[in-house]
């Protein structure tokens, strides 16, 4: 599960230059390629700014895999009955499975995965934001299942056009296994949506918790965000973040509204003119304070990651054989 | 704030104890890639790469990873720095860079219009 690709106008600063110090003809040649929709593989040339974009976006996938296990693992313990654990079991263990797949894709590019997983308890690499926010009823992870797992395909369904082949290729396994996720989302909404007044609103509540986060998944409005023209020329970026968002709510709005919830947002409309989705302003800048660390559950997340990582050294030392060396993997 | 999951809370307050913590090299092994075979019958076919610390622990870490709602009847791994491969540049090695339908079935299309055209030239047969 993963929002989509924030681009800082910094990155952008650094960029410029980069690609003017790039080889041109090789550069020509790089774009020719993708212009006809040929994949690019790890030990093909690339432009340095295409493999810096590439590590960041596809790292950030990796950590919000991981991460995102966290929030719907809570009620594992709790499920209301022996399928439902077995299906939240095996989700979860499906998004652990996804992050392995996307650090192996984002090691072909140059970076290993100890650099990632320092940067992700450093705080210096992000992952997606709704994470950051915890799942206070069962009713919340039936809501995630659906609701996120659903923007999550949106975003990777785009991605999987993209241009890097070992990215494509993870999410092509990805996308498979989380329309399990999203069948046993909606499986699990609708059966409190069905169930008693208290169900009913229990799904209700967390409907009400989740919408600002669902709201910002897919990342700032267009407006915020840096024109990225040579992200979509490389096939890194395929969508807006607002064209994304719209997808979202053209698909999923009509399936809410079926079950009889309200959505927390009075000014939730789409104008008949223009074809698109209006709403209220989201509130960005709580957006971009959870991103920096300051949501309810930040330190949790990294607190547990670190605790798995450290409790799990002696295991790794007792394995490890002295004569490995490292190599980054083929494909 | 608490933490809501109880297997969390379990680890309390040791988790928040934890130092920040940094990976050295190799902590998370070495790398393998992975070859599936989906029928009996088929090209086992690479279908990508996992950290492990031997063969057999990566032929475990393999199912896990690769095989997990698809079906599969055979599995390998082979260490990541056992392979050799071609480069971009002799990519164009693979692509005929002369006509070479001599030795390509579609460089005999035109033997039975030459059979039509050349028959009175071969002597009626005996039999």
């Amino acid at each position: 599960m993963y929002g989509n690709l924030v681009v800082r106008p910094e990155d952008i600063e650094n960029w410029g230059k980069k690609v003017e110090q790039e080889d041109p003809e090789k550069l020509v040649e790089f774009e020719a390629r993708i212009e006809r929709g040929e994949k690019i593989e790890p030990w093909d040339w690339m432009p340095f700014e295409y493999r810096r974009q590439l590590i960041r976006m596809i790292e950030q996938h990796a950590h919000s895999e991981i991460i995102g296990a966290l929030p719907e693992g809570t009620w594992i313990t709790r499920a209301p009955n022996f399928r439902r654990k077995l299906a939240l079991m095996a989700k979860v263990q499906d998004e652990v499975g996804h992050a392995q797949l996307l650090y192996s894709a984002a090691e072909t590019l140059g970076k290993t995965r100890e650099q990632m997983i320092n940067d992700l308890l450093s705080g210096k690499s992000k992952y997606s934001n709704i994470f950051n926010y915890p799942a206070k009823t069962w009713a919340d992870t039936a809501i995630i299942a659906w609701l996120v797992d659903a923007g999550a395909i949106i975003n990777q369904t785009t991605n999987s056009r993209g241009s890097y082949g070992p990215y494509v290729r993870a999410l092509e396994r990805i996308c498979w296994e989380e329309s399990f996720h999203l069948k046993y989302g909606y499986d699990s909404v609708v059966y409190l949506a069905t169930g008693t007044p208290r169900q009913r609103a229990m799904l209700q509540d967390a409907l009400n918790r989740w919408w600002r986060p669902i709201m910002h998944f897919f990342g700032p409005p267009d407006t915020q965000s840096v024109h990225t023209e040579k992200l979509v020329r490389w096939k890194v970026k395929l969508a807006t973040n607002d064209e994304m968002r719209q997808q979202f709510l053209d698909m999923y709005v009509p399936k809410i509204w079926e079950l009889g919830l309200t959505i927390p947002d009075p000014n939730l409309r789409k104008n008949p003119e223009t074809g698109r989705w209006e709403y209220s302003d989201p509130d960005w800048d709580e957006f971009w304070r959870v991103i920096n660390g300051d949501g309810p559950c930040n330190k949790e997340r990294l607190a547990v990651r670190r605790f798995a990582e450290e409790k799990g050294r002696w295991v790794r030392e007792a394995l490890r054989s002295p004569q490995a060396q490292y190599v980054t993997p083929l494909a | 704030m608490a933490s809501l999951d109880p297997r969390i809370q379990r680890a309390e307050p040791e988790l928040w104890q934890t130092p920040n913590t940094t990976l050295g090299p190799l902590e998370h092994w070495t790398t393998y890639e992975v070859f599936l075979q989906k029928t009996r019958g088929s090209h086992a076919q690479h279908v990508g790469s996992l950290h492990a610390p031997d063969p057999e622990i990566a032929l475990i870490l393999a199912k896990e990873q690769y095989t997990r709602r698809s079906s599969c009847v055979s599995l390998w791994v082979v260490p990541t720095v056992c392979i050799l491969k071609t480069t971009t540049e002799e990519e164009g090695m693979f692509q005929p860079a002369v006509d070479k339908t001599y030795r390509e079935p579609q460089g005999y299309l035109n033997t039975r219009e030459r059979l039509e055209k050349y028959r009175h030239r071969i002597p009626s047969s005996s039999c």
